[in-house]
C-alpha cells in the first residue's frame, strides 16, 4: 500500500499536467479564428540576450497596435502570439512548432540572433509559413528556404560598407579588429570587414577577441595598443561597446573606434560617455532622421515605452509592417501567396529605410553611417546597396 | 525498480514506442517534438542518476558530454546526402554510437579527477569541464564555432528517442542491480567502508562517469537530429543544471522517480505556456487573464524549484528518507 | 616592457575585484560548507542598489566625492546584508540538516529567481544601465605610456582594508571566535552555548555586505550594470576562493589576484578566445595537484 502511494501521487501529477498542457485549443476550433489574423513571434525575452529580444518585441508590438488602430489587415484585427525562447538554444524549435501547430499562426516574426533564427527557419519552411527575421544578419538564415525573409541587411554588405568607409573616407591604413567570439553576428561582420579592408589595400594590424558578457577588455586593448593601429573595428553590441570605448580611452588609445548596427542604442552613450566622441558606426536608420515615418515611429514608441527606440525596435516594427503590407497585396493570409507578395516587395517605405527584397530574400537597403558628436548620434552619410 | 521490473519495462517500452511511432504522423507536430524532448531528457536524467544518484558523485557537467555526442554525431551524418531508409538508419545509429563513445572518452577524462575530489569541489570541477568543452566547440571553426552547426537530417523520431530511453533505463538498472553493480551503491553509502571491504572505489567512480557520459552523448546525438541546429551556447551550464534538477526532483537513485521528473520538467514550461494562452475563464471578465504567466514563467520555475527543495528535499517521488549520513 | 607592465596593472586591477568577491564567498563557505551560488547575484543587487541610491545621496552630499561614494557604498552594503540574512532565513535555514546537494540546488534556485526577477521589465529590465560616477576620477598616465586609474587604486585599497578588517573580526572578536568554533564543529559549538543561528545570520550578512561593496566597486570600474553581471564574476571568484584554499581569507585574496593576472596575461599574449576557460583550467590543475588550495590546510578524513 505504502509503496504505491508515491507512484499514484506521481501519476496524478502527471495526469494533471498533461491535462493542463492539453488545454490549449487545436487550431481551427477557436471561436476567435474567424475575425483575427494570428501572427507568431518568438523573441529572447529572458536570459543572456533579453535586452535585444525585449527591444525587438516592443517594436513588433507597436506595429501590431498601429495596424489594429488603422482597422487591421484585410478587415481583420491582428493578434500577436509571442513566445519567449529564453535566449536558450533548443527553445526556438519548440516554440515555433507550438506557434504553427497549436496556435495556428499564419506567419512568424523573429529572431534577432542568427543562431536562433537558423533553428526556426527549417520548421517554417517545412510548414510553408513565411518567416521574417528582424535582425539576423548571417547570410545562412535565408538560405534555409524560400519562405524565409529578413528586413535587415546582411553581414557581407555591412562589413564591406564599413571597410570602404574606413578605407576611403577615414583613410585608415592599419586597423585592429576586436571581435565578440561568442556572437555569430560579430564574427560574420568581422570576417567581411577584414576581407573588404584587405582587398582595398589596407592592413589588419591586430586581431583580438572577447566574449559577450565580459566587462574587462583591458588585456585585449593593451595588446591592440601595442600593435599601434590607426583605427579599431569593434563589430559588437552596445552592451559591450560602451565599456570598450571607455577602457580604450583610459589606456590612452586615441584612434577612432567604429562598428556596426549593434552599436545603435540609446544606452550606448550613457555608458561610454565622452570616450565615444568621434567614433563611427553603420546602422539602419537614425532616430534623428526628419522623415515623417521615422519621427512618427520615434514619437509613438516614446509615448508607449518611455524610451528611445534602438535599431532592434525599429527592425521589429518593420518586420511586422512589411508582413502586413504583403498580406494586403496578396489579399489573403495563405502562406504561399503571402510568400510571393513578400518576395515581390519593392521600395517598401519602412522606418529603417526603403526596403527591397532581393532574389535571396534579403533586404536590400541603404546603410547610414552615424558618428557620435556631443553625446548625440549625428548623420554622416548614406551608403546605397 | 529491480532487475525483473527493468526487463518487463524494457520490453513494454519498446513495444509501446513501436506502436506509437506508427501513429506519429497524426500527432500535432508541436507535441510530437515535445515527446522527443521527453525521451532525450529521460536518457540524460537517468544516465546522470547513475553518476549522481547511485554512485554519490556530483557532476554538474552533463551538458558537456551531451555537446560532444551532438557535435560528433552531427559532423558524421552531415557527410552524407540523401540516403535510402535502411542506409540512413545504419548511418544514424553509427553516428549516435560514435558520439556516445567520444563522450565516454570525455567522461573518462573527467572521471580521473574524481579520484581525488568529492562533494562541492567535484561539482565545481565538472562544471569547469563542461564550460571548457563548450569554449572548445566555440572555437572549433570546422563545426561552425560560435555560429553553430546546421544538422541536415532530422532523423530523430519517437521510436529512436524512446527506444534509446528504454535502453538507457535498462542498462543503468541492470548495471546497478548486478552483483558487480552493488559496488556503486557501496561507494555512495560509505566510500571508506567500501574500500576497506576491498571494493575498488576508483574503478566504480570512473565506470559511472564513462557509462553516464556515453548515454549523455547518445542523447546529444538525438538532440542534434531533432533540433537540426546546434550551437555551443545550447550546452551551457544552465542545461547541466536542468538535468541535475530532474535527478534531484525525482529522488537521487530512484530511477522511476527520475523518469517521472524528466517528463514533468519537460512538460512544465509548456504547461505554463498553455496557461498563459487561456483566453478567458467563465466569471472573469478580462481576456487572457493569465498572460502575465508568459512574462514570469522562469520566475515561477525557479520559485517552484526552491519550494520543492524546501518541502521535499529527498525528491518528489522518493519514499526513503534523505540519503545524508 | 611597457606593454607587459600595463598588462600586469590590468591584471591586478581585475584580480583585486575578484578577490573582493572571493572574500565573501570564502567566509560563507568557511562557516557553512556550501557554495552560495546566489553570492554573484547579491553582488549584482549591490550594484543596482548603488545605481538607485546615488541620486538620493547626491541630495545630501556632494557627488562625485569620496564621502558621497562611501555613503552610497555603506547604505548599499547594509541593504544587501539584510537581503542576505533574509535569503538565509527563508531558503537555507530550513535545509541545514539536508544533504549538500539539496542546499546547492536551492542556492541555484535562489540565484535563478533573483536573475529572472530582476530581468523582468517591471523590475530592472534586461537592458544594461549606466552606473553614475560616485568617486572623483583621475587618470594617471606616465610618460612611458603606462596608465592607471584612480578607481583602480580605490578598489585595491578597499580590498586590502576589508581583508584586514575581516581578519580582525574573525581572529580578535567574540563573534569571530564563535564563527571559528562553528566552522570547526557546529554541534560542539552549539553545546558550548553558541547561538548558531545568530552566528550564521551574521556571517551571511557580512558576506552579503562584502558582495555589495564588490558590486559597487565593480560598477565604478565598469559602469555598465545589468541583471546578469554577477554570473561570471561570481563563478570566477568562487574559483579564486578554492584556489586560495576555501575558508582562508588571505588565500581568497591571493586566488583572486592570481586568476586576474593569469587571465589578463593569457588574453593579452596567447589568445583571448579561451578566456572563459582559463579560470576553470587553473582550478582543475590546482585541485589535481593540491586539492586543499594554495594556503588551505589539508583536511583529514575521519572515519
Amino acid at each position: 500500500m505504502k509503496i504505491w502511494r508515491g507512484q499514484i501521487l506521481s501519476a496524478a501529477v502527471l495526469a494533471v499536467s498533461l491535462f493542463l498542457s492539453g488545454c490549449n485549443k487545436p487550431p481551427g476550433e477557436s471561436f476567435a479564428t474567424s475575425d483575427v489574423i494570428k501572427v507568431g513571434e518568438f523573441a529572447s525575452m529572458t536570459g543572456s540576450e533579453a535586452t535585444f529580444g525585449q527591444s525587438s518585441h516592443q517594436g513588433t508590438q507597436l506595429a501590431i497596435d498601429d495596424l489594429n488602430a488603422a482597422d487591421g489587415v484585410l478587415g481583420k484585427k491582428l493578434e500577436l502570439h509571442m513566445e519567449d525562447d529564453q535566449s536558450q538554444a533548443g527553445q526556438p524549435a519548440t516554440v515555433v512548432r507550438k506557434l504553427i501547430s497549436s496556435d495556428g499562426v499564419v506567419a512568424i516574426l523573429g529572431e534577432v540572433a542568427s543562431s536562433r533564427s537558423l533553428e526556426a527557419a527549417p520548421i517554417c519552411q517545412e510548414n510553408k509559413i513565411p518567416m521574417i527575421s528582424p535582425a539576423s544578419t548571417n547570410p545562412k538564415v535565408t538560405e534555409a528556404g524560400d519562405y524565409i525573409f529578413r528586413v535587415c541587411f546582411i553581414d557581407p554588405f555591412q562589413g564591406t560598407v564599413m571597410a570602404n568607409f574606413s578605407r576611403k573616407t577615414l583613410k585608415l591604413q592599419n586597423v585592429a579588429v576586436l571581435t565578440d567570439a561568442k556572437s555569430d553576428y560579430s564574427l560574420g561582420l568581422a570576417k567581411f570587414f577584414k576581407e573588404g579592408f584587405v582587398a582595398d589595400g589596407g592592413k589588419i594590424a591586430a586581431e583580438q577577441n572577447y566574449s559577450s558578457g565580459d566587462k574587462d577588455f583591458s588585456a585585449e586593448l593593451t595588446a591592440i595598443k601595442a600593435a599601434n593601429p590607426d583605427g579599431i573595428f569593434v563589430p559588437g553590441y552596445y552592451t559591450e561597446v560602451g565599456l570598450i570605448a571607455l577602457q580604450a580611452k583610459q589606456l590612452g588609445i586615441t584612434v577612432p573606434l567604429f562598428g556596426g548596427d549593434g552599436w545603435e542604442s540609446s544606452a550606448l552613450v550613457p555608458i561610454g560617455g565622452a570616450a565615444l566622441e568621434g567614433d563611427y558606426f553603420s546602422t539602419h536608420y537614425s532616430p534623428q532622421d526628419t522623415s515623417p515615418a521615422v519621427q512618427n515611429f520615434v514619437k509613438e514608441f516614446k509615448a508607449k515605452y518611455n524610451s528611445t527606440p534602438d535599431a532592434m525596435a525599429a527592425l521589429g516594427y518593420d518586420s511586422a509592417m512589411i508582413l502586413a503590407a504583403a498580406m494586403k497585396t496578396a489579399g489573403t493570409t495563405d502562406g504561399a501567396k503571402v510568400r510571393d507578395a513578400l518576395a515581390a516587395t519593392k521600395n517598401f517605405a519602412g522606418v529603417t529605410g526603403k526596403i527591397t527584397i532581393d532574389a535571396n530574400r534579403n533586404a536590400s537597403k541603404a546603410a547610414v553611417i552615424l558618428t557620435i558628436n556631443n553625446g548625440q548620434f549625428q548623420y554622416v552619410q548614406t551608403v546605397q546597396p | 525498480m529491480n532487475i525483473r521490473h527493468a526487463k518487463t519495462f524494457f520490453l513494454g517500452a519498446l513495444v509501446l514506442c513501436f506502436l506509437v511511432s506508427l501513429f506519429a504522423n497524426q500527432i500535432n507536430s508541436y507535441w510530437l517534438f515535445i515527446s522527443y524532448d521527453i525521451g532525450i531528457n529521460i536518457i540524460l536524467a537517468v544516465s546522470l542518476n547513475l553518476i549522481n544518484g547511485y554512485t554519490g558523485q556530483f557532476s554538474l557537467g552533463h551538458a558537456g558530454f551531451m555537446a560532444v555526442g551532438a557535435y560528433t554525431a552531427a559532423a558524421i551524418t552531415n557527410q552524407f546526402g540523401e540516403l535510402n531508409p535502411y542506409l540512413s538508419i545504419a548511418v544514424f545509429l553509427g553516428a549516435l554510437l560514435a558520439g556516445g563513445l567520444l563522450a565516454a572518452v570525455a567522461g573518462l577524462l573527467v572521471g580521473i579527477p574524481t579520484l581525488r575530489l568529492r562533494g562541492d569541489y567535484l561539482a565545481i570541477v565538472t562544471l569547469g569541464f563542461g564550460e571548457i568543452i563548450r569554449v572548445v566547440f566555440q572555437n572549433m571553426q570546422s563545426v561552425g564555432g560560435a555560429r553553430g552547426l546546421s544538422v541536415m537530417h532530422g532523423w530523430t523520431n519517437f521510436f529512436w528517442a524512446f527506444g534509446f530511453a528504454a535502453v538507457t533505463v535498462y542498462v543503468v538498472t541492470a548495471l546497478v542491480h548486478s552483483t558487480y553493480g552493488r559496488g556503486f551503491i557501496a561507494v555512495r553509502d560509505d566510500e571508506v567502508a567500501a574500500s576497506a571491504m576491498g571494493i575498488s572505489t576508483t574503478k566504480y567512480k570512473v565506470t559511472a562517469f564513462v557509462v553516464g557520459a556515453f548515454f549523455a552523448g547518445i542523447a546529444g546525438g538525438l538532440y542534434a537530429h531533432s533540433k537540426q541546429f546546434i550551437t555551443p551556447g545550447g550546452f551551457n551550464f544552465m542545461q547541466s543544471i536542468a538535468i541535475v534538477v530532474m535527478v534531484i526532483l525525482g529522488g537521487m537513485g530512484n530511477t522511476i522517480g527520475v523518469i517521472i521528473a524528466a517528463i514533468l520538467l519537460t512538460l512544465l514550461p509548456e504547461g505554463l505556456r498553455a496557461i498563459a494562452d487561456i483566453e478567458h475563464i467563465p466569471g472573469i471578465v478580462t481576456a487572457h487573464p493569465f498572460v502575465w504567466v508568459s512574462d514570469t514563467r522562469m520566475i515561477i520555475y525557479s520559485l517552484l524549484l526552491i519550494i520543492l527543495m524546501l518541502t521535499r528535499p529527498q525528491g518528489l517521488f522518493s519514499l526513503r528518507k534523505s540519503l545524508s549520513k | 616592457m611597457t606593454e607587459f607592465l600595463q598588462q600586469l596593472i590590468n591584471g591586478l586591477a581585475l584580480g583585486s575585484i575578484l578577490a573582493l568577491i572571493a572574500l565573501g564567498y570564502t567566509m560563507v563557505y568557511g562557516i557553512l560548507r556550501f557554495i552560495n551560488f546566489a553570492h554573484g547575484d547579491i553582488f549584482m543587487l549591490g550594484a543596482f542598489a548603488g545605481f538607485y541610491l546615488a541620486p538620493k545621496v547626491a541630495m545630501f552630499l556632494p557627488m562625485p566625492s569620496i564621502g558621497g561614494g562611501l555613503a552610497v557604498m555603506g547604505i548599499s552594503m547594509a541593504i544587501c546584508a539584510v537581503v542576505g540574512i533574509l535569503i538565509e532565513k527563508l531558503a537555507y535555514r530550513p535545509l541545514r540538516r539536508s544533504p549538500k546537494l539539496t542546499v546547492l540546488i536551492t542556492a541555484i534556485g535562489v540565484s535563478l529567481l533573483i536573475e529572472y526577477t530582476c530581468q523582468n521589465d517591471h523590475v530592472f529590465g534586461a537592458a544594461p544601465k549606466s552606473f553614475p560616477t560616485i568617486f572623483p576620477e583621475y587618470h594617471i598616465t606616465q610618460l612611458s605610456g603606462l596608465s592607471l586609474n584612480s578607481n583602480q587604486i580605490i578598489v585595491f585599497a578597499v580590498t586590502l582594508i576589508l581583508l584586514l578588517a575581516l581578519r580582525f573580526i574573525v581572529l580578535k572578536t567574540k563573534i569571530g571566535m564563535a564563527m571559528r568554533a562553528l566552522s570547526f564543529n557546529p554541534e560542539a559549538a552549539a553545546l558550548m552555548g553558541i547561538n548558531t543561528d545568530i552566528v550564521i545570520s551574521f556571517t551571511f550578512g557580512l558576506g552579503s555586505a562584502l558582495a555589495a561593496a564588490a558590486g559597487i566597486l565593480f560598477a565604478v570600474n565598469y559602469p555598465s550594470i545589468d541583471p546578469l553581471m554577477g554570473v561570471l564574476p561570481g563563478l570566477k571568484a568562487f574559483v579564486a576562493a578554492v584556489l586560495g584554499g576555501i575558508g582562508n581569507l588571505p588565500g581568497a585574496a591571493l586566488g583572486g589576484v592570481i586568476i586576474g593576472v593569469t587571465e589578463t596575461l593569457v588574453a593579452g599574449y596567447i589568445s583571448s578566445t579561451y578566456r572563459d576557460a582559463i579560470a576553470f583550467g587553473i582550478l582543475i590543475i590546482i585541485l589535481l595537484v593540491k586539492p586543499s588550495g594554495l594556503l588551505g590546510k589539508k583536511e583529514i578524513e575521519k572515519v
